[in-house]
């Protein structure tokens, strides 16, 4: 019963109803700020938390010692670690996010020209997923509360569980193996054309849609048998209007908490699913550049990664704002 | 009643375990996971040997007779490399996630172990890791770990800790409150002891599902950092490097790829199938026991075989009218609920007859599980299946409503008033859009329309400012506010009958009254009719024209409310009169209470349902049931009652 707890004795006054959303985006956006700084002085301290000098291990063995501490120097390793964490973070501010060891280029560069790819991929999968799970969920919920149709329920239920189960990159691999070698009907690497983003997008999109669709259908189920769908029922709308004007939107801001957790693993997620299918995105940039040591160009893409799990969660809770009023109220 | 449950009877683990391997889930996943630890022992003695021969003669071979699986760029066989791999790949996940238990348990305790300020920091920074998905943390360490197996199980370990600490955190915030640990801290034991002795014991069970579950979760991403390349490293291998280097050749040797892919899949099932199945066997474990009599929980609507074709709508020709009087609102003959439980079919109303005549207010009282609430929905067509309803008759303002859809009939001229106001409006939409959709659907209103008459009944059930109400949402309302509002609801159509439920139950005292009030007011208004399920005797009196007693799913007196305290015969309504307190009540004395418990629709006697706690009980009251005759059924109606019952009955 969520609606149980605080019963308001008096209503507030509606002219508080602005001030209620500015406190909710200075809580929220004191919440990220915080999770940034978190983020980027993780990803500032990585590289000396790295056991030993990072320069000798990137350049490795045979490099000469000239070479090492001229590469220190340009790093700014020879400074304090507090003057290089400001350099970091004043460098960070304009945009500036140091020079890959290996090609040498700016890692903001790189970082532009392979993020797209990703983005497009993580972007597409989320929208199948919720498009796919969104429905499915609620039909599946409908059709089998009370007991009803056990037979669909054990359907849905063994067939969610296992595609739930596969991990992406396995997934991603039989799908290979079943539409681009068996059938031949869509290609297995690259990005070219509409076509090659079918097999990335299903790869990424199944496991999460399996999973939200689990989600959807429990918390449908749950609202379904909540005081005011009985209300709803009792104004004798017609069962769409019921469960779509009614249920729905409750059913979906519980599980959006879920579904945003979700959205960041999906994004993560792109790192396996790229490598499977040579994407040119910046899931091989990042597994290159740790094979490589190349940690400046580490540096950035586990921060671009980051800010993008951030930028999802963030998202998701302005959406449950909007949805859902109480959650602006504050929580505990 | 459900604060009264039994608390859930605590079993060592050893005792669960037969029940687990009773379910098929548990069968299955235990039989996986045996499957593949017992390959992670065996498979490296019997064919580590055949694993590791190189063969320059089979090199990159596809699936022979030889090599069902085929061969590597050394001509080794993949399918013994596959069987081989297990012991590594599982023991890399195990060790991975011992490490992840224990530094999440360290973090999830932290609280307890380093006292609340130290812990509220570790909790904000277990928080703010947990935003982050575990192979992105994983990656991270691996920068620094390096790539390798160490590197691996330190990076997918460390990734793995935030969520098991949030994890620990949540059980122990359940735990740290309960009396025992208080009692505990107060004798002066020791944090770590308490964390031990105490805390660590309740919180396993859930502990060990999600540490086996984990489990599964670190071998997919341990074969996930193998096949990046970033794993193991060769000559090495494990599941995700035999992927990796299978991948290549998917087109010459599908299975090169596939196989080891397909023991990932299988290793990472047996892990989770059998967390799932012991989550499961905890669970049912906790919540045996509940009793099905939580009427009020169950809802539902049409007869299965009462036809009624849904969406059609009612047209007049559809509606035939019943020989019923015209005065009649509502008019009710051997009305029965069914409810399907595991034990059996289970009938909470058996056989109810009552009639509502226009502009007439009928209470209805008796305690809970008397079936009175299942009788209001289902007069008011609201349950649904599983529940049936069938009837002799049931007819509202002259239409049969076994037969036939009366949507627009039953959402224009019947109106509902719940028992809870905070939980019977959607707490995401707006008060004033809540009120006008019904009529907007029904009666065919404009948006504006509908909103004006929203705004109109709102101010009718004196809400103030009823335009700026309107916009706003059901917290900004008060609970007596808002029940007055579900009135309101009611009103946006033109009620015949208004079928309220324990509406003032949960309102303040100061509250009631003014709800009552306006049901008052509206009756008078517009000649509505008023259908009162209560608990409460002096409401129903002091409310409704006549009442109706409920006892065990029957009506066992139908009387006028005015002869609730003089002239009722049955000895039930005389006891429920008896036990409700008066102003000249001596309350030096106990209250007057009914000895004996409701009975349990699914455990009916022979006999009147009530003989087992009447003082006037004779034999024939424990063999026959008696019928509701001339208002009342009783075979002894009226009897003077022993003196001063319910005072022996407590003493």
């Amino acid at each position: 019963m969520p609606l149980t707890t605080p019963t308001p004795t008096a209503a507030p006054p509606a002219g508080l109803a602005p001030h209620r959303w500015l406190r909710f985006a200075v809580r929220r956006s004191g919440r990220l700020l915080v999770s940034l700084w978190v983020l980027v002085t993780a990803a500032f301290l990585m590289i000396h938390l790295v056991p030993g000098d990072p320069v000798r291990a990137s350049l490795g063995p045979t490099a000469s010692a000239e070479l090492v501490a001229a590469r220190r120097e340009s790093l700014g390793l020879d400074q304090p670690l507090w003057v290089q964490y400001a350099t970091y973070l004043r460098d960070l501010l304009t945009g500036d996010l140091g020079t890959s060891f290996g090609s040498q280029l700016p890692v903001a560069d790189t970082i532009a020209q392979r993020l797209p790819a990703t983005a497009t991929l993580a972007l597409l999968a989320f929208l199948v997923a919720v498009l796919v799970a969104v429905p499915v969920g609620v039909a599946v919920a409908v059709a089998t509360r009370r007991g009803r149709a056990p037979r669909t329920e054990l359907g849905f239920a063994s067939t969610s569980v296992f595609l739930a189960t596969i991990p992406d990159f396995l997934l991603a691999v039989a799908l290979v193996w079943v539409f681009g070698v068996t059938l031949g009907w869509l290609p297995i690497a690259g990005q070219d054309g509409a076509a090659s983003f079918v097999l990335p997008v299903l790869a990424l999109a199944v496991g999460p849609a399996a999973v939200l669709a689990r989600i959807v259908r429990v918390e449908m189920l749950a609202v379904l048998e909540t005081d005011y769908v009985r209300t709803a029922r009792a104004k004798r709308l017609p069962p769409a209007a019921v469960h779509l004007g009614h249920a729905l939107p409750n059913a979906v801001t519980a599980s959006l908490t879920l579904g945003g957790l979700l959205l960041g693993q999906l994004v993560a997620g792109t790192v396996l699913v790229e490598s499977v299918f040579a994407w040119p995105g910046l899931g091989s940039t990042v597994v290159e550049s740790i094979l490589a040591k190349d940690y400046p160009l580490v540096q950035g893409t586990v921060l671009v990664y980051g800010v993008g799990v951030l930028v999802v969660n963030t998202m998701v809770d302005v959406a449950l704002a909007v949805l859902d009023p109480r959650s602006t109220i504050g929580e505990s | 009643m459900p604060a009264r449950l039994p608390a859930p009877t605590r079993r060592p683990a050893s005792a669960r375990l037969p029940a687990i391997l009773r379910t098929p889930l548990g069968v299955t996943g235990a039989a996986l996971l045996a499957l593949v630890l017992v390959t992670a022992v065996l498979a490296p003695l019997l064919w580590g040997d055949a694993a590791e021969a190189v063969d320059t003669a089979a090199m990159l071979q596809g699936p022979s007779a030889d090599h069902w699986a085929g061969t590597d760029n050394l001509g080794r066989d993949l399918l013994f490399r596959t069987l081989v791999a297990t012991r590594l790949s599982v023991a890399l996940a195990l060790a991975a996630t011992a490490l992840a238990v224990t530094v999440g348990l360290l973090l999830g305790t932290a609280s307890l172990l380093l006292g609340p300020r130290a812990g509220r920091l570790v909790t904000a920074g277990v928080n703010i890791a947990v935003a982050f998905p575990g192979l992105l943390l994983a990656l991270s360490f691996a920068v620094i770990f390096g790539v390798g197996q160490v590197g691996s199980v330190l990076a997918i370990g460390l990734s793995g800790a935030p969520a098991f600490a949030r994890l620990c955190q949540t059980l122990v915030a359940g735990v740290a409150t309960r009396d025992y640990l208080a009692a505990a801290r107060l004798a002066g034991v020791g944090r770590l002891r308490i964390l031990l002795r105490h805390v660590l014991p309740d919180v396993g069970g859930p502990l060990v599902v999600n540490v086996t579950i984990g489990a599964g979760g670190a071998l997919l991403s341990f074969a996930g950092l193998s096949f990046l390349g970033l794993g193991v490293q060769a000559p090495a291998y494990d599941w995700g490097r035999l992927m990796q280097d299978g991948l290549d050749r998917i087109y010459l040797d599908p299975l090169a790829a596939l196989l080891p892919g397909f023991a990932v899949v299988v290793a990472g099932l047996a892990f989770n199938l059998t967390g799932e199945a012991v989550a499961r066997t905890f669970s049912i474990d906790s919540i045996s026991g509940v009793s099905l009599l939580a009427g009020g929980a169950l809802r539902t609507r049409r007869r299965p075989d009462a036809g009624g074709l849904p969406g059609q709508d009612a047209t007049p020709s559809a509606d035939v009218p019943l020989d019923a009087g015209p005065d009649l609102v509502l008019d009710v003959a051997d009305l029965v609920v069914t409810v399907p439980t595991p034990a059996g079919r289970v009938r909470p109303v058996r056989g109810v007859t009552f009639q509502v005549a226009r502009g007439e207010a009928v209470g209805v009282v008796g305690e809970s599980g008397s079936g009175k609430t299942l009788t209001a929905l289902a007069v008011a067509r609201l349950l649904e299946p599983p529940t049936t309803v069938t009837a002799r008759r049931l007819s509202f303002q002259g239409r049969d409503l076994l037969t036939g859809d009366h949507r627009t009939l039953l959402g224009t001229e019947l109106a509902m008033v719940f028992q809870d106001p905070a939980s019977s409006f959607n707490p995401v939409r707006r008060m004033g859009g809540q009120l006008a959709e019904g009529a907007r659907h029904h009666l065919g209103l404009s948006r504006r329309q509908a909103r004006d008459r929203a705004v109109d009944r709102l101010r009718s059930v004196r809400i103030g400012d009823p335009d700026r109400r309107a916009g706003q949402y059901p917290h900004e309302f008060s609970g007596g506010m808002r029940q007055r509002a579900m009135i309101g609801l009611g009103l946006m159509g033109s009620p015949a009958l208004i079928v309220a439920d324990e509406p003032t139950t949960a309102l303040d005292v100061t509250v009631q009254r003014q709800v009552l009030d306006l049901l008052a007011e509206v009756r008078e208004r517009d000649a509505v009719a008023l259908l009162l399920i209560s608990h409460d005797v002096s409401v129903v009196a002091d409310v409704c024209d006549r009442v109706l007693v409920m006892y065990a799913g029957r009506v066992v007196e139908d009387l006028p409310a005015a002869g609730l305290a003089t002239s009722a015969r049955h000895p039930y309504t005389r006891a429920l009169v008896a036990a409700v307190p008066h102003l000249e009540t001596d309350l030096d004395r106990p209250l007057a209470v009914i000895p004996g418990r409701p009975v349990d629709p699914a455990d009916l006697a022979a006999g009147c349902p009530f003989a087992p706690r009447c003082p006037l009980a004779d034999a024939r009251c424990r063999a026959e049931d008696p019928e509701l005759v001339d208002g009342v059924a009783c075979w002894r109606p009226g009897e003077d009652l022993p003196s001063a019952v319910p005072e022996e009955a407590t003493a």
